[in-house]
């Protein structure tokens, strides 16, 4: 076979990469540099950038995203391997659980974002129930966890989608270690704890850190679930990256600009943190 | 002492597995319940009045639910086909061969699924403007291939990877043309990978909100933009039965798979 061939069968999905992806990704980076505007002449500039900096709501934003990610993020990891643990020796029903356990992996956030708004809301199934134990006389009474300062409603929605993924993850790794390691430690008279503390958790760390990371740079650059559970006054940067990009003043535009490179970038940062973990831990 | 200690982690793990099927099912519990509830006012834990308006008034025109679903229909199509004719050649060159620069091509596809789309759609909505593809179903079909043709790639470069190109040379010994080959001996060996393929494509695409939203501009009506819409609107019922009917190829997509692979389980190998 001539030897331009891989080539030619990859030119298609180069297209898409380079021209829809890469085009769309440089397009960005240019009208955040004040490139191609709306309106008003083409000069480059860092203003944007400069605003961005200077905005209190930005930081405010950021803040909220990141301690909506870290949350999201370590309490699913840790349900996720308490999930993979418990599966992972077959008992009477395991088809089913397992099955279960996949269910929410391909549904849509946005459906299990409407989900937590009927579950959690202050006029949600929860607070009805707590109404009904006594714990609350009328809706306000119950605790904001949707459309809240936190981001709660949004951190619950992330942890009940992701601990399904990550836990899957974790339970095809426990699979392919199998389990001799924990065995033989349990033969040299290591106990429970000690066999998950000095055996399973150090060979799932490769799993534990890179999961970790992909959920995390998911939340940050998510934006239909915090886009209906979020407060208005103080969302994460991905929506406060469109407000800004659909506001009527067109100035804004560069900035919104400015501030969906910024989530790119920091994603592009994960994966190469991502990369290195798994190239490390190999 | 030991079996004791087991005993204890049976029952411990038993607790567990109910609390993760519980977990998992109950937030579709109010969504099943609402899509039935005509009159469910705080703080009644059950509707007093019970009603299929929900789901009739989904085939009402008014509610634009034909509509949105006519053109999420078609969009996923077209972009599931779209990724195929994209992703058999580019899986079959990352899957069989070996060529300069296969390292950088592997990440440059991988790029999309990681970095957040939103810079790329806002970045490429003016490009599309000046094109007249902003606001049009095509213009939507072709942003959807940007988080769509990697999961294409990577599942068929896994598929071709599995492949024996020694069975097509065969073919050719024996005297078959271009076309026979493909037929008779790639199309039935990489068929299974297709159709997981187009699953996740699909869904991928069907999925899609943001993108839809900024690059159709509210024009191309599909059902995650009418859902959004109808579920800021407040009426829980309509919201709910719409979600549920969302979810319904998700649903599909997940037996279809399970059955479809390995006659069990992809990933849990049970």
């Amino acid at each position: 076979m001539s030897r331009p061939r891989p080539y030619l069968l990859l030119a298609p999905a180069l297209a898409v990469v380079i021209v829809l992806f890469g085009g769309g990704l440089l397009l960005a980076v240019g009208q955040s540099l004040g490139l191609w505007p709306i309106i008003g002449p083409s000069q480059l500039s860092t203003a944007a950038y400069r605003t961005m900096l200077a905005d209190a709501a930005v930081w405010r934003s950021l803040a909220l995203t990141v301690w909506v990610g870290v949350m999201s993020t370590a309490v699913s990891t840790t349900l996720a391997l308490i999930c993979a643990l418990a599966l992972r020796r077959p008992l009477r029903g395991q088809r089913w659980v397992n099955f279960l356990f996949q269910l929410n992996i391909p549904i849509p956030h946005l459906v299990g974002a409407i989900a937590m708004l009927l579950l959690f809301s202050q006029s949600g199934l929860l607070a009805r129930l707590a109404y009904a134990g006594g714990l609350i006389h009328e809706p306000s009474e119950f605790p904001a966890l949707v459309y809240d300062r936190y981001g709660i409603g949004i951190m619950l929605e992330y942890v009940w989608k992701t601990t399904c993924f990550t836990g899957v993850i974790l339970l095809a790794n426990l699979q392919a270690l199998g389990a001799d390691y924990e065995a033989a430690a349990q033969t040299l008279g290591a106990g429970r704890w000690q066999r998950l503390r000095y055996v399973t958790l150090p060979l799932l760390r490769p799993a534990l850190l890179s999961s970790s990371i992909l959920v995390f740079a998911f939340t940050f650059g998510a934006f239909e679930v915090p886009f209906l559970l979020g407060q208005r006054a103080n969302s994460v940067l991905p929506v406060l990256a469109y407000r800004r990009y659909v506001d009527d003043d067109l100035n804004t535009r560069p900035e919104a600009m400015a501030l969906s490179v910024l989530i790119s970038v920091v994603s592009l940062a994960l994966i190469w943190g991502y990369r290195r973990t798994i190239n490390n831990e190999q | 002492m030991s079996n004791e200690q087991e005993t204890r982690g049976g029952v411990l793990n038993r607790v567990v597995r109910w609390l993760i099927v519980a977990a998992v099912l109950v937030p579709f519990v109010p969504l099943v319940i609402w899509s039935f509830g005509f009159r469910w006012y705080f703080p009644d834990l059950w509707p007093t009045v019970w009603s299929g308006r929900a789901w009739l008034s989904l085939a009402a025109a008014q509610t634009r639910v034909g509509l949105a679903l006519w053109n999420s229909l078609w969009v996923a199509t077209a972009v599931t086909l779209l990724s195929l004719l994209i992703g058999i050649p580019a899986g079959r060159a990352l899957g069989l061969h070996r060529f300069r620069g296969k390292a950088v091509v592997e990440i440059l596809i991988l790029a999309p699924t990681i970095v957040p789309t939103l810079a790329v759609a806002m970045g490429i909505h003016i490009a599309f403007i000046r094109l007249g593809l902003a606001d049009t179903p095509l213009g939507v079909v072709l942003v959807h291939l940007v988080p769509v043709t990697p999961y294409m790639i990577l599942i068929m470069s896994s598929v071709f990877g599995n492949y024996d190109v020694a069975y097509e040379f065969q073919a050719q010994t024996l005297g078959a043309r271009p076309w026979q080959v493909w037929r008779y001996i790639t199309l039935p060996a990489i068929f299974p990978g297709m159709v997981v393929g187009s699953l996740f494509a699909f869904l991928i695409s069907w999925s899609q909100y943001l993108l839809t939203l900024l690059i159709g501009g509210g024009r191309v009506l599909t059902l995650p933009v009418l859902l959004f819409s109808i579920a800021t609107s407040g009426d829980n019922a309509l919201t709910a039965a719409l979600a549920l009917v969302f979810i319904a190829p998700a649903i599909l997509f997940l037996l279809l798979t399970s059955r479809y692979l390995t006659g069990r389980n992809l990933v849990l190998n049970t």
